[in-house]
């Protein structure tokens, strides 16, 4: 077993051992589904945009993923409280090393939280038009969970205390979520919107999904591009974080 | 083994290590005493590679590890002053983790998990989680998973601070078996004179970021005309009693068993 890996194994072990935590995480997006699927659910069909639950589902699905994946990365903060990230700071091993296999710990959870949603949409009535594309799915959620927990890390290197930590939720993952396409179409908005919209991630990674379980109809963008940009501003993402991982002084 | 030449640390305006040289021979114990806030572990974290120096140069067996950090790391291991385990996970698999980190082969990791567990007595409570443990508990841990590989150098910042007097013994019997068996230098920092008296072979007294005595216990004794070591530190480093202020983790240190319910 090497660093990577051993890290890899300690993110999933505390994943599993906050049991709590898991059905306290699942809560926001079953309110979502609910309030928003349902709710706004009539007003959507007679606008003529057809089922906003079907609509919905993927951008709850992705919220989950980055929520839990950003957070990951944010989890720095924790063992910078802790201690623990020290033991692994002076380790003999490049912290490259250390900073991926956080990353992919903390993006393997966030991918097994968007499964978790996409099983409570599916629930809900959640129906993709074809079941074989499920695993093309899976794809974008784990582009959308590197991305994040890439970020996640490269803000989290920086954070010292929890008042940061406020400032980061409200005016940086909160906004991602709710200008990505999640909640609503990208195309015909106005040209602020739809240039904001155009700026986050997450928005090609909603698309891609809805590309994927939906139809190209369903989607703004086309699913090569939604894919092209996740995979070039996650490597970005990853270079980024790994730089500021390895500036860290405690 | 350690050479520390001119070193120097500012925060902003605050010098927190003013200049400092030393040298501690392979096989030496050196124990660096000083009250607190007087530059202890900001020193440890600069020859750790978990600070950057402001000026000054450090080599560790010959390496300079701002520039060779990953060779200057196989070459130490480290006992922190404050926690640093995942109180998540289990005792076994803190030393699992630390074992892999630090290259420990996989037989020998089992064999001396069981080893060092067993001697400072966690090995019933190996397989439950660090946060159910006393503080005592936590300590001895950290400190068994100190000794899990073996290091040229081994630095303890303040280890026996929160531990009974059977663990104090059980961990310098075993700080100075290795020393003797197997030629690990030990660098040592403590506020219990008496420890360094007799664990020591050298000393360094710092106070205020300066290194204000160097020698053998019986030197500075001799060279500050006292009777104990206690009473050499008095007179070299004054009886006013200092305060660290809280940095940020301690403040979030501080918030967190506020949230938690007081739990830690």
């Amino acid at each position: 077993m090497n660093a990577i890996l051993v890290l890899w194994w300690r993110e999933l072990l505390r994943y599993t051992r906050s049991r709590a935590q898991i059905v306290a995480s699942l809560g926001q997006p079953i309110l979502y589904l609910l309030a928003l699927g349902f709710g706004l659910g009539p007003i959507f069909k007679r606008a003529g945009a057809g089922s906003y639950l079907q609509f919905l589902a993927p951008g709850v699905i992705g919220m989950s993923v980055l929520f839990s994946s950003i957070f990951s990365g944010l989890g720095l903060l924790w063992d910078r409280q802790f201690g623990f990230l020290k033991e692994t700071l002076v380790a003999p091993v490049p912290r490259i090393q250390i900073m991926i296999g956080r990353t992919l710990g903390g993006a393997t959870v966030a991918v097994i939280q968007g499964l978790l949603v996409l099983v409570l949409a599916l629930i809900f009535g959640f129906r993709p038009t074809n079941w074989l594309v499920l695993p093309l799915a899976v794809g974008f959620m784990i582009l959308i969970a590197v991305l994040f927990a890439a970020l996640g890390v490269a803000i989290g290197s920086g954070l010292q205390d929890m008042q940061g930590f406020q400032l980061i939720m409200n005016f940086l993952v909160m906004p991602i979520y709710f200008l990505s396409g999640a909640i609503f179409p990208l195309t015909g908005q106005g040209v602020v919107l739809t240039w904001i919209t155009r700026f986050d991630p997450l928005s090609y990674g909603i698309d891609g999904m809805r590309n994927v379980l939906l139809g190209t109809a369903h989607a703004a963008f086309d699913p090569g591009v939604d894919f092209l940009v996740l995979v070039t501003v996650g490597a970005i993402l990853l270079i980024f974080g790994a730089h500021r991982f390895s500036k860290i002084e405690i | 083994m350690i050479r520390v030449q001119n070193l120097v640390k500012t925060f902003g305006s605050f010098t927190a290590v003013n200049d400092i040289s030393f040298d501690v021979a392979k096989g030496e114990i050196f124990a660096f005493l000083g009250p607190n806030g007087a530059g202890k572990t900001t020193t440890i974290k600069m020859l750790t590679t978990l600070l950057r120096p402001t000026s000054g140069s450090i080599e560790l067996d010959d390496l300079n590890p701002l520039t060779h950090q990953n060779e200057a790391r196989r070459r130490f291991g480290i006992v922190f002053q404050d926690p640093s385990l995942d109180q998540d996970l289990t005792a076994r698999e803190n030393m699992e983790v630390h074992g892999v980190l630090y290259h420990v082969p996989h037989k020998v990791r089992r064999e001396r998990t069981e080893e060092l567990l067993r001697l400072f007595e966690l090995w019933e409570r190996r397989d439950e989680q660090v946060k159910k443990f006393s503080g005592g508990m936590k300590r001895r841990l950290e400190i068994a998973r100190g000794f899990l590989h073996t290091p040229r150098i081994l630095f303890l910042d303040e280890p026996t601070l929160g531990l009974d007097p059977q663990s104090r013994n059980q961990l310098w019997t075993h700080v100075k078996k290795v020393n003797e068996i197997e030629r690990v230098t030990v660098f040592l920092t403590t506020h219990y004179m008496d420890e360094a008296d007799r664990v020591a072979h050298r000393i360094g007294v710092i106070d205020h970021g300066k290194l204000v005595a160097q020698g053998t216990p019986q030197e500075i004794k001799a060279s500050t005309g006292t009777e104990s070591l206690e009473d050499a530190f008095l007179k070299l480093t004054g009886s006013t009693i200092r305060d660290e202020s809280a940095n940020s983790v301690d403040q979030m240190r501080q918030f967190a068993s506020m949230w938690r319910g007081g739990r830690r």
